[in-house]
């Protein structure tokens, strides 16, 4: 067991994967609270972000903070502002943090159910890329629409849309599409069917 | 110096007036924009939320194409993107490990000799811009740098991240006159556009209070996704917010492109929700009245 | 012929529980050379030295080995046995069989033999030992004490009562400091100048101290007790002995909007001003920088004023020299100031202020009279938010330690805001409230509970201007880190303390070491705080580390008893374990071939040069000399020198080869 930072052994769960991932130590967080007063959605999230790095800093020993942090809202609430990291006292990449709680809550099918609108913004997004190598808005919106169950939203905002050349019907495509699918299989798609 | 181009998919669709007027911008500044050839989608939010390689290898895949083309550096306009690419540059040319392994799953040998310069950078660097310049553009206007061109400091190292001037040197050369503002890089509500319209509504919001109570005329942007949020989803901060706003949203390639004479009609000003009064005088462009003075 | 003595200690049985000390007293007695060789229960003890000196008389020892603990324990007691009995003290070794050998091995066959090793290996060099001489050096009992703030006067005034000359030496026009500065200080709530004014009064009236104001150290040669200080004294512009401080010059100076240095840029002074109106010395200074008369040839309104014709305009700086015998650092600190906080709009918007700012503010002497002001319209604020680590405990900013003061006058300054605005709101954002002295929980307590002080813990991210008032976007992590915006009117940041500038030039001029923050080094963190690794220059107050009034003080009477200890000898008295570079007859003078890689590699600068001359005046060999008075016997030289013309008494050349010998002996022996 490597024991070259007193921070986390190793082999716990949820603290030592966020350092392997990203390098993050969580000790190093002194719960000053500068990345909670300037984050934009604060008051939106069930833990703000300096709650996220005090449960991390104790998920080793007590299972319960590990839940919590992974079933977040907040995790998928962060909009990857870059600003927490910008005034850090300690330089903590916390939107590097928050990327691998989002991994893992997916990894272990722990997501915050009012994510659901976001998740499916986002794998929407992938479909089509997967699909077409390029975000085919039409086809994506379609997609969230149906994975979402908003079936009405931005509807009298696509007329319009159309009108003004913002919209187009048709796809653009990649051609080396097969390359893009075999990225897909060995990235994404292999993690999901992990056990 | 070979220039890529890389645009990114909003410049295709929802974001198709900033692609207008940088090409037809370049046009007159002779520069040659070739497109990064068969370039893919950099996965902007959505790959980095959901998975790690994914979101490395999907730019790794365009630098790469870039690279093999003879690009020295690739002109990326949509700040996310812009993000996006510059992240993966350096964290590949950090790690060997994980540039072998991202090349591998790239099925290309990924170097890193490309740089990723934004729009700012490169507009910048033009020798001479306000020779160019027939008509100031003499407004107040709100440089909104939004988050990614300025963040995270210690990759993109471009400007300052608290109170950047680059946007604002550049718009005053162009003959505006930049106020200054206290939400110049807070977020906009980014990728949550259709998903949470409503956090846009509120953030937005915010933006567009603090520049119009200083006086500004516009908002300068210089990202498909700000532009999006301050421009398209104007009717839904007005809702949550009860006050009327007018002042337009224009991307920075559009006022260069204005103030060197072209017509509004070719920089796309006609495809904004909020209209851009102040287009000169000749333009026939509905929702566009006589240019005001100054 | 050599005659040793060996002596085997039991320590108790500290030795003798692993070692056979019998068999180690059997073996030593059939070593070449020894004469006499015994054991005993506690060497260190009066009867163990006794057995020590009674062998010295009755064998004639020519050397004498003590197998027993340490040498940083007791060689000192065996080398002042010896002595007392007639032996010089250099002839005798201890040979550590404890540290070494016995508490770190198990009993054994194998840990006799090592005992018996060292043994050997002592006796050997005892063998090639010289008598030595301490080395005397005389003292000059005087005290250069740089700076004049409360550290400094407070050491200037101990050394002064305890019957020796200071030489004070300050660089701004008048002493006191910041302590000068402030309005009120914790945890009494003293008025500062009240307290300080009778002491800086004393400094001047004191038959004992020479007070330089407005001069700073020019050079610093020499060595402990033998210092020689080059001081200039720069040119005020007047003639001090006509001057009356009357303060005509100054109401009458035209040129009167310069940023005061004193009001820490609140408030305004003339070119030729006094700093504050109880300055000591109270004569003005003229400001050639802004000066109307050194700037274009014009004015020269103060010199037809005075009624002492006391101007002088073509002064010029004066350098006086100066024999010291001790130094002592009272340079200070600064709070760290400019635009290294840009999310806090600090150096943007004016009222975003550090917190000698608002002590000035809080003074009754300062730009607005005591009243708590804004800065940018003068207005009294409503409401002030004091930011605590604004700038320390901050790795991204580059200050990661604690500048231990600011919990303290942060409460002090919402308190002092509280008792001239009693409708005002403070706020304070913290991350933890360091106040460990003596009082000073108490205080902070008081701050929340009598004075309304509304502490919030959480760190403010960002600070912005809207309407005329201040944005401060913090949160309270003691809810949840949800964010909590204020709108005030005045932000306080308690900025980091840091050194002063020009710190690392004056520590190059004295040759102290100094950390990556440019606070100078004391010697031992914990058992010596007031002195520096150079001998002869000790350290009092916050140049050695950012620290309040009483620790200040504390150290500044610290450092004076060390130079009252130094000055209590009229010689000093070192040990001769030193350096000496090797001389001979002329016409080779020396060995050394004058190449001084001794010197570069020297920390202490202990190597000089020496210019040997023939008949005809010329010079024939310029060779290196060792300083005694300022080698410490490193060693460095030594083992850069090519020619081995540079020599360690005590471990020379032949003692330590004859050590490494007797230890190979041994294996030779057994293969």
């Amino acid at each position: 067991m490597s024991g070259e930072k007193h921070a986390h052994p190793a082999a716990e769960p949820l603290p030592g994967r966020v350092l392997e991932q990203t390098g993050v130590d969580v000790a190093r967080c002194y719960q000053c609270g500068k990345c909670s007063a300037g984050c934009p959605l604060a008051a939106e999230m069930d833990y703000p972000p300096s709650q996220i790095m005090h449960l991390l800093q104790l998920a080793g020993e007590f299972p319960e903070f590990a839940e919590m942090a992974l079933r977040s809202h907040t995790a998928w609430l962060c909009l990857t502002c870059e600003i927490c990291y910008c005034r850090c006292p300690m330089e903590l990449d916390i939107p590097r943090v928050m990327d691998a709680l989002r991994h893992e809550a997916l990894r272990q099918k722990k997501v915050n159910p009012k994510a659901k609108d976001i998740l499916a913004f986002h794998r929407a997004f992938l479909d089509s890329v997967k699909h077409t190598g390029r975000l085919f808005e039409m086809g994506q919106v379609v997609d969230y629409k149906l994975r979402s169950g908003h079936f009405l939203q931005d509807l009298l905002q696509a007329p319009w849309m159309f009108l003004v050349g913002k919209l187009h019907l048709l796809p653009e495509r990649v051609r080396d599409r097969r390359q893009l699918k075999r990225i897909f299989a060995r990235t994404l798609k292999a993690r999901e069917n992990r056990p | 110096m070979k220039t890529g181009f890389y645009p990114g998919c909003s410049m295709k669709g929802s974001a198709r007036e900033y692609s207008e007027s940088l090409l037809a911008v370049a046009r007159v500044l002779g520069r040659e924009l070739p497109e990064v050839p068969d370039w893919n989608c950099c996965g902007a939010t959505a790959a980095h939320n959901l998975d790690h390689d994914l979101a490395l290898a999907l730019p790794a895949r365009i630098l790469a194409a870039a690279e093999k083309k003879g690009m020295d550096e690739v002109l990326v306009p949509c700040a996310a993107c812009y993000s996006r690419l510059k992240v993966t540059r350096h964290e590949l040319l950090e790690d060997e490990k994980l540039r072998q392994r991202i090349s591998g799953l790239v099925e290309a040998d990924y170097r890193g000799s490309a740089k990723v310069v934004n729009i700012i950078e490169w507009l910048a660097a033009v020798p001479d811009l306000e020779k160019l310049v027939k008509k100031p553009f003499q407004r107040k206007v709100a440089c909104y740098y939004g988050c990614l061109l300025v963040r995270p400091a210690g990759i993109v190292e471009f400007d300052r991240p608290e109170e950047p001037q680059s946007m604002d040197l550049l718009m005053a050369k162009l003959g505006a006159k930049p106020i200054d503002w206290a939400f110049k890089t807070e977020c906009c509500g980014a990728g949550f556009s259709v998903s949470r319209t409503d956090l846009v509504a509120k953030l937005s919001g915010l933006i567009l209070e603090d520049a119009v109570s200083r006086g500004a005329e516009a908002v300068i942007v210089a990202c498909p996704m700000c532009h999006l949020n301050l421009d398209l989803r104007r009717p839904n901060i007005e809702k949550r917010t009860g006050k009327k706003y007018d002042i337009p949203v224009i991307y920075i390639t559009q006022v260069l492109g204005l103030a060197m004479g072209l017509p509004p009609k070719k920089l796309g000003l006609q495809r904004h929700k909020v209209a851009v009064k102040f287009a000169p005088a000749e333009s026939p462009v509905p929702g566009v009245s006589a240019k005001r003075g100054a | 012929m050599a005659r040793i003595g060996v002596f085997i200690c039991h320590c108790g049985e500290n030795i003798s529980a692993t070692v056979d000390v019998v068999k180690v007293v059997a073996e030593a007695a059939r070593i070449p050379g020894v004469a006499h060789s015994v054991e005993y229960k506690y060497m260190c003890s009066d009867p163990g030295q006794q057995l020590v000196k009674n062998a010295i008389k009755e064998k004639n020892l020519t050397g004498v080995v003590v197998a027993a603990c340490s040498p940083r324990m007791h060689e000192p007691t065996f080398r002042r046995a010896c002595a007392e009995a007639g032996l010089n003290p250099f002839l005798c070794e201890m040979a550590n069989i404890r540290e070494h050998c016995s508490w770190v091995h198990e009993k054994g066959e194998a840990t006799t033999q090592k005992a018996l090793d060292i043994v050997r290996t002592l006796v050997a060099k005892v063998k090639k030992n010289k008598a030595l001489e301490p080395i005397k050096v005389p003292v000059t009992k005087t005290a250069l004490v740089l700076g004049g703030g409360i550290a400094g006067i407070q050491a200037a005034l101990d050394i002064a009562n305890s019957g020796h000359k200071v030489i004070l030496v300050e660089k701004a026009p008048s002493i006191g400091g910041h302590m000068s500065q402030l309005s009120e200080t914790f945890p009494t709530l003293d008025c500062s100048q009240c307290i300080l004014t009778p002491r800086m009064v004393e400094v001047a009236q004191h038959a004992n101290i020479t007070l330089y104001s407005y001069s700073e150290l020019e050079s610093l040669d020499g060595f402990i007790g033998n210092f020689k200080a080059r001081i200039r004294r720069k040119a005020r512009g007047l003639d001090e002995k006509l001057c009356t401080g009357c303060g005509l010059c100054m109401q009458k100076c035209p040129t009167r909007k310069i940023p005061s240095e004193f009001d820490a840029g609140l408030g305004l002074r003339p070119a030729i001003y006094v700093p504050f109106p109880q300055a000591v010395p109270n004569k003005p200074v003229i400001d050639r920088e802004h000066c109307t008369y050194y700037r274009t040839g014009k004015c020269r309104l103060c010199e037809k004023v005075c009624p002492t014709q006391a101007i002088r305009f073509g002064q010029e700086d004066e350098i006086v020299e100066a024999e010291v015998g001790a130094v002592v650092v009272a340079t200070g600190f600064d709070i760290k100031h400019g635009d290294f906080f840009p999310e806090y709009g600090y150096g943007k918007h004016q009222d975003v202020i550090d917190g000698l700012q608002f002590e000035r503010l809080a003074s009754a002497s300062g730009p607005t009279l005591g009243e708590i002001r804004r800065p940018s319209d003068g207005k009294v604020p409503e409401t002030v938010v004091f930011i605590a680590c604004a700038g320390s405990r901050d790795p991204a900013k580059g200050i990661e330690y604690c500048s231990k003061i600011c919990c303290m006058y942060t409460a002090k300054h919402a308190m002092l805001y509280r008792h001239k605005v009693h409708h005002g709101k403070p706020y304070v954002f913290y991350m933890d409230i360091r106040a460990g002295g003596k009082m000073y929980e108490e205080f902070v307590r008081r701050a929340m509970e009598e004075d309304g002080v509304q502490y919030v813990r959480g760190r403010v991210s960002r600070v912005y201007e809207r309407n005329g008032r201040l944005v401060v976007k913090g949160v309270d992590t003691l809810l949840g880190a949800r964010p909590l915006e204020i709108e005030a009117d005045l932000v306080v940041l308690a900025t980091a303390g840091v050194a002063n500038a020009g710190a690392e030039e004056l520590a190059q001029k004295l040759h102290v070491s100094y950390d990556a923050h440019k606070f100078y080094a004391e010697a031992h963190p914990k058992l010596r705080p007031v002195e520096t690794n150079t001998a002869g220059i000790f350290l009092a107050g916050a140049c050695q580390a950012p620290k309040d009034i009483p620790e200040s003080v504390a150290q500044a009477s610290g450092a004076a008893a060390k130079v009252g200890a130094l000055f209590s000898q009229s010689e000093l008295v070192r040990e001769p374990l030193i350096a000496v570079v090797d001389r001979q007859a002329p016409p080779v003078y020396s060995s050394c071939v004058g190449c001084f890689l001794c010197q570069s590699a020297c920390p202490y600068q202990a190597i000089e040069k020496e210019e040997f001359r023939g008949r005809d005046g010329q010079v024939v060999k310029t060779v290196a000399k060792v300083n005694p008075g300022l080698c410490q016997g490193c060693g460095t030289c030594v083992a850069f020198c090519r020619t081995k013309s540079i020599d360690i008494q005590g471990f020379s050349h032949a003692q330590v080869h004859a050590e490494v010998l007797a230890l190979l002996e041994r294996g030779e022996r057994d293969g």
